[in-house]
């Protein structure tokens, strides 16, 4: 597996992170937390899809490097 | 003398030799890594119910610093991103760029070393207190306006303190299971966003007093284990990325292919050490 496989992998997992912190600061939120939560929930989520999207243009941009 | 398959890939595997092993040994680094996040979880789930410190040996919840936490992963996650960057570079032959990207790399790993001690040193200044009467506080000391570090109920002694002024830490959320309603006082303070009330606590009245290090409860132990070989393993890459990128980068003239090669195997090492922080911030900080 090359670095460029690795580091797709690795933003994934990433992605999958943000989830989970976005979805545990909502729990909190919901969970008679503050307005503090919620904003760390979606700054999470935003950082989410800031890291679906670089993701797609690194793809897209080094699609002639080898995943080997 | 030449070294076989330093560039090209070996016939039987189909990887140059570096990636082999660089891979054989992150599979041993998983093991150990495995280990201990083994260990977390039967600690964890052979803890008593209720929380530390209200149960002697419960788990505690909300100890660390999470804002604090999340910065030090963004920062580990940027350095992944200019790490492949940086070997990028060097595929398209453009040397000044690689240096720029791993500079970049290089002080994201000692920013997070930098971030990482300030989150030990608070530790080192958080203690526990047990009382005469068996309740328990935890909180900062504030000796002339000053926190000492990593002080005992001997220290305080040697001081010839009669009583310490103490920031008693507000139980935080997690302390108050569900179904149990939390004080209107302590939910008002949340609100506020107060988290400290200095309370005076006569000498005499203190049986014990412990900072938050690894003996003073289990996960205080894992946590200063894993985080503590982790912080080895950044400062280890970040030497080896610095000795690639500025000191030994004379390989780019005389043989380049191969010295790509050497920055892809310790972008793989980093890509790993960030992985298994990327795993070891929820455990430890959020869950």
């Amino acid at each position: 597996m090359s670095l460029k496989a690795f580091h797709v992998v690795f933003v994934s997992v990433c992605i999958l992170l943000t989830l989970v912190v976005s979805s545990w600061c909502f729990g909190n939120y919901s969970d008679g937390g503050t307005p503090r939560d919620l904003a760390w929930g979606l700054v999470s989520l935003f950082a989410g899809g800031a890291l679906a999207v670089y993701g797609k243009v690194f793809l897209r941009k080094f699609k002639n490097i080898s995943y080997l | 003398m030449e070294i076989p398959y330093a560039v090209k890939p070996r016939p039987d595997t189909g990887l140059y030799n570096a990636k082999v092993g660089i891979w054989l040994f992150l599979a041993s680094e998983v093991m150990l890594f495995g280990a201990f996040f083994s260990t977390y979880i039967l600690l964890r789930v052979q803890a008593p119910h209720g929380f530390w410190p209200d149960v002697a040996l419960g788990w505690p919840h909300g100890l660390l610093n999470i804002p604090i936490g999340t910065f030090n992963t963004a920062v580990l996650i940027t350095s992944s991103v200019t790490v492949v960057m940086a070997w990028i570079a060097l595929k398209q032959n453009q040397f000044a760029r690689f240096r720029k990207f791993m500079a970049v790399t290089v002080l994201c790993a000692l920013g997070f070393l930098a971030i990482k001690t300030f989150e030990y040193r608070e530790k080192f200044g958080h203690y526990v207190i047990q009382l005469n009467d068996g309740s328990r506080i935890t909180g900062h000391l504030n000796v002339n306006g000053s926190s000492p570090l990593l002080w005992t109920l001997k220290d305080v002694e040697a001081a010839k303190l009669e009583a310490l002024k103490v920031e008693v830490d507000i139980p935080n959320k997690f302390r108050f299971p569900v179904g149990h309603p939390i004080p209107e006082d302590i939910h008002k303070a949340h609100q506020a966003g107060e988290h400290h009330r200095e309370r005076e606590i006569k000498v005499s009245d203190i049986s014990s007093l412990k900072a938050f290090i690894p003996s003073t409860h289990p996960f205080f132990a894992i946590y200063f284990t894993m985080t503590f070989l982790h912080g080895l393993h950044v400062f280890g890459g970040a030497m080896v990325l610095f000795y690639f990128g500025f000191i030994g980068s004379g390989m780019w003239k005389t043989d380049p292919e191969r010295f790509t090669n050497r920055i892809e195997v310790g972008g793989l090492f980093w890509h790993f050490v960030d992985l298994v922080w990327i795993f070891l911030f929820p455990v430890v900080y959020l869950l």
